[in-house]
């Protein structure tokens, strides 16, 4: 079904039209000998019906968990009119908002979600988006090298997410910029002393809050220190954690540019995508941002009207000389995230903030009760996620929860040496206290090799309380 | 809060509301049982990082649609993590670099480019380093051959190109510009964002391409959602192959698994935090088994007449195109710089008054080179009597701008704010609302 309304007459009449025999005939101009001939690897059309079993087939084939992995991307509760909303032909299926007058809706919900992000964050303004939480960050560390000007190099925090470590490292890697590490200390943050030594002469600064770690950076002094360098300070957040504790704006003297992964704010799992990156930054800094800016104006009679703006930064524009070739961004996502923000208001945000971090709070204590399992990081102060040691082998581990249905969490082991027998744990406001249970309960029984009579791995729905 | 964004929905032309024939960006009829199928809990539920053990169901699809792809385009292998046409061109070059890299080929610093591209090809290019070099087109829209023999050389990685261009056409010596720029060691990319016009018709790797890019938002029906998200999977011939970016999908004795940087030591890396975006690939994937084999075919045999029927409508009433005689791929070029000497009236002011008639515009100045214009694409999901009507709109306009000029110069007049101040905005800038205005 390849969605083409026209008749048999109406073909022939167009085609009389163009003054051309058949369809074929509109090929003329394309040499004879590359034409192709059928798909082979293409299977035969499907019915709407016969594709929606199989979908449906699959999905439940990949069944339902009761998920402990955050790791960079977060299980929130998102509220039913939010896809409701955003799933609207009228949004869902208009393209990027070239011709103002015609994209009204559009660039009004642009605006508002750039001044929610930019008041999330503390800084005077966003953009419309970037792909997702790593590229922000490419984009960043891209930005910072040009309005240092002088530098090409930039420090990342081991206790950055490894993933964007990865991204960033693909991304800015062909400009001849170098990412320069910067160890943790046994606390898990970024090691004061190393960062001192590598300061001077660098162009930016990363510095993420929460770590990927869970773990609370003193980001006052990593920003101040780089205020006093010289050195642009790029903060990395989780924006549901800026909602409750201190945004980048007011780190020290204040970040320059902000950015972040938004997927916490209505977008589902899904595998890890569509997420969508947002970026913020202090004003002076806005004409070397990436990405589309809405603002707002007024139309020749004098009204309310807004537009997409600073053009000229754009590839579109600037072509080769463009602070980025992001043309399509991540607009479906920022319509869902700006009615999701909008209904849950900056004391909803709070809220669901701290019953994660309650939760993971929480689970932390009911599993570092278990003998042998211990907190990795004791006495660092956490946001909703936290790193456990274990005493058995961690892969072990986390294929026996699952087969009782849980996802226990993202093995650090394959991310940093010095933790193969640690396990990164989050819980958020939609697990219960059944769920933590359910989770304590079968993980003792894993590391005290205990086991369930009868002992074979089947769902248990019903635990008995350990 | 519900009414509030349900009323600023309306505030907005859409596919679903409204003909849309805005050039180079294929928005077609977007079907909702992909939306349906991405939606299901087991897809849109399942954490990223969850084991290759939960995720057979969907690595199915995103396997298949790779083998989708590699039909499609006729190349090697597909991998579907870049998040829209942009990255996949970053992609694209950056294997190019790799490649050459690789091969201890250090002195080739330059990128050709057609002066027609799009303006993420060549901000592409410097985003990997490579210097610009833009080539001429001809009055027949085709590339200048010999601008392209003066311009290539040792210094040369690569030329990117788009075929059908953006002018509309098909290069009908695509052939002898693949052999010369691998005559000097270069490679050659495709920028498939235009890929509707030969769906089934001719395949990018017949052409002698290298490397590929496609825009599953626009060939593949997925939403461009106001501006995203898209998903622009990269497809190589055998020369790139060990570049590819990861994951993708692998299969082996019908389980699928990750194929990732382990066992990928020379792969350019990653684009994003996890797999791209993954909900779009569904709705693609969704799509193509929607469409099916002769389905893919009809689709550019119907975007084609839809465009060359609208061309010679147009052409008809007066209107002139930007390459005359040749034949429209699944868009067109019209010139109003004529009408613009006559009258006064710009495309700037044809577009504004199309919104009024209830059609979106077509893309205006763009390809920057051609004054004046309108890129039309009008696709394949649109009825002849959708397009007569724009025709007629057109005819009206026409008509208008020889007798009521001021009234083109003024619109749109019927839209929920009239022509909005651009260069206000940019100078005097409001990004974000404040209770209390900055003083600054
Ligand atoms: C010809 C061409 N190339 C590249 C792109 C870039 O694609 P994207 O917007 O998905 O990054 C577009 C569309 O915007 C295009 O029309």
């Amino acid at each position: 079904m390849p969605f083409t309304p026209h008749t048999a007459a109406e073909t022939a009449a167009m085609l009389e039209t163009i003054g051309a025999r058949s369809l074929d005939d509109l090929f003329d101009e394309i040499p004879a000998r590359l034409r192709s001939g059928p798909l082979a690897g293409v299977p035969q059309a499907l019915t709407e019906q016969e594709i929606g079993r199989l979908m449906r087939e699959r999905a439940a084939a990949d069944g339902e968990f009761l998920t402990f992995v955050g790791a960079g991307a977060y299980e929130h509760h998102i509220p039913a009119a939010v896809w409701e909303i955003a799933g609207r032909g009228e949004f869902y299926t208009a393209y990027t908002p070239y011709q103002a007058e015609a994209s009204q809706g559009t660039l009004q919900l642009l605006y508002e979600f750039q001044t929610m992000i930019a008041s999330l964050v503390g800084l005077d303004c966003a953009n419309a988006s970037l792909y997702d939480g790593a590229s922000a960050l490419a984009e960043a560390v891209l930005m910072a090298v040009r309005l240092h000007g002088r530098s090409r190099r930039v420090l990342i925090p081991e206790t950055v997410h490894p993933l964007y470590r990865k991204v960033v490292q693909t991304i800015v890697s062909a400009q001849s910029i170098t990412l320069d590490l910067v160890p943790m200390d046994a606390a898990g943050i970024t090691d004061a002393g190393a960062l001192a030594l590598r300061l001077e002469g660098a162009a930016g600064l990363v510095i993420p809050q929460p770590n990927f770690l869970g773990c609370l950076e003193d980001v006052h002094a990593m920003a101040a220190a780089a205020r006093a360098a010289g050195v642009l300070a790029i903060g990395l957040v989780n924006p549901i954690a800026c909602a409750l504790i201190v945004p980048p704006g007011e780190w020290g003297p204040g970040c320059d540019i902000a950015v972040g992964e938004g997927q916490p704010l209505g977008a589902p799992l899904s595998s890890g995508g569509p997420y969508f990156g947002f970026m913020a930054c202090r004003r002076e800094h806005v004409r070397q941002m990436p990405g589309r800016i809405v603002g707002r104006t007024v139309d020749v009679a004098g009204h309310e009207a807004y537009t997409l703006t600073l053009q000229a930064r754009e590839q579109h524009i600037r072509r080769s000389r463009a602070t980025s070739n992001i043309c399509t961004n991540q607009g479906l996502l920022v319509t869902a995230a700006t009615v999701h923000m909008a209904l849950l208001g900056p004391e909803g945000l709070r809220r669901v903030a701290a019953a994660a971090h309650a939760n993971t709070a929480a689970l932390r204590a009911r599993l570092t009760a278990i003998p042998g399992v211990r907190a990795a990081f004791p006495d660092t102060p956490f946001f909703h996620e936290v790193v456990l040691r274990l005493p058995v082998p961690v892969p072990e581990v986390l294929r026996a929860l699952e087969a009782q249905g849980i996802l226990g969490g993202c093995a650090l082991g394959e991310f940093y040496p010095a933790f193969t027998d640690s396990l990164l744990v989050c819980a958020t406001e939609t697990k219960t206290e059944t769920d933590i249970a359910h989770y304590a309960y079968h993980l003792e029984r894993i590391v005290t090799r205990r086991r369930l009579d009868p002992p074979c791995a089947y769902k248990d729905d019903n635990p008995r309380s350990p | 809060m519900v009414r509030h964004y349900t009323r600023l929905s309306q505030r907005n032309f859409a596919i679903d509301t409204h003909f849309y024939p805005l050039g180079s960006c294929t928005m077609k009829y977007n079907p909702r049982a992909a939306h349906v199928a991405a939606l299901l809990p087991g897809f849109a539920n399942r954490h990223p990082l969850a084991p290759e053990s939960t995720g057979q169901g969907l690595m199915a699809c995103l396997f298949e649609l790779q083998e989708i792809l590699k039909d499609v385009t006729g190349m090697r292998a597909v991998s579907l993590t870049p998040m829209a046409g942009a990255q996949g061109e970053f992609a694209g070059v950056a294997m190019i670099r790799a490649y050459h890299v690789a091969r201890n080929d250090l002195e080739r610093d330059e990128l050709l480019i057609p002066k027609a591209a799009h303006g993420t090809n060549p901000a592409t290019a410097a985003m990997c380093g490579y210097r610009v070099r833009e080539i001429d087109v001809r009055a027949d829209g085709d590339i200048d051959l010999a601008a392209l023999d003066a311009a290539i050389g040792p210094r040369t990685a690569g030329l990117m190109l788009t075929n059908p261009s953006t002018l509309g056409v098909f290069d009908r010596h695509i052939e002898d510009i693949a052999q010369r720029v691998h005559a000097v060691g270069g490679l050659l990319y495709y920028d498939g964002a235009n890929l509707n016009a030969i769906l089934g018709q001719v395949k990018p790797g017949d052409m002698g391409l290298d490397v590929v890019h496609l825009n599953l938002h626009k060939t593949f029906a997925t939403p461009h959602g106001g501006g995203g998200p898209g998903a622009g999977p990269v497809g190589v011939g055998e020369r790139l192959l060990p570049f590819l970016p990861v994951p993708m999908v692998g299969e082996s004795g019908g389980r699928y698994y990750w194929i990732t940087e382990k066992t990928r030591p020379q792969s350019i890396g990653r684009l994003s935090t996890f797999a791209g975006n993954v909900g779009v690939l569904l709705r693609a994937y969704v799509y193509a088994r929607l469409v099916g084999r002769e389905g893919m075919a009809r689709i550019a045999q119907y975007a084609a007449l839809n465009a060359n029927y609208l061309l010679e409508r147009l052409s008809r009433l007066g209107f002139e195109p930007a390459y005359p005689g040749r034949r429209a791929a699944h868009e067109f070029l019209l010139t109003l710089k004529g009408l613009k000497e006559r009258s006064g009236v710009s495309a700037l002011d044809v577009a504004k008054r199309l919104l009024d008639k209830g059609y979106h515009a077509p893309t205006i100045y763009f390809p920057l080179m051609v004054p004046e214009c309108l890129l039309i694409e009008p696709t394949e999901t649109e009825s002849r009597d959708e397009i007569d009507g724009f025709v007629a709109a057109m005819a009206e306009i026409l008509a208008e701008a020889e007798t009521t000029p001021e009234l083109l110069k003024a619109a749109p007049h019927t839209l929920p704010v009239r022509r909005v101040d651009e260069v206000r905005a940019a100078r005097e800038l409001d990004l974000a609302w404040r209770a209390h205005p900055a003083t600054a």
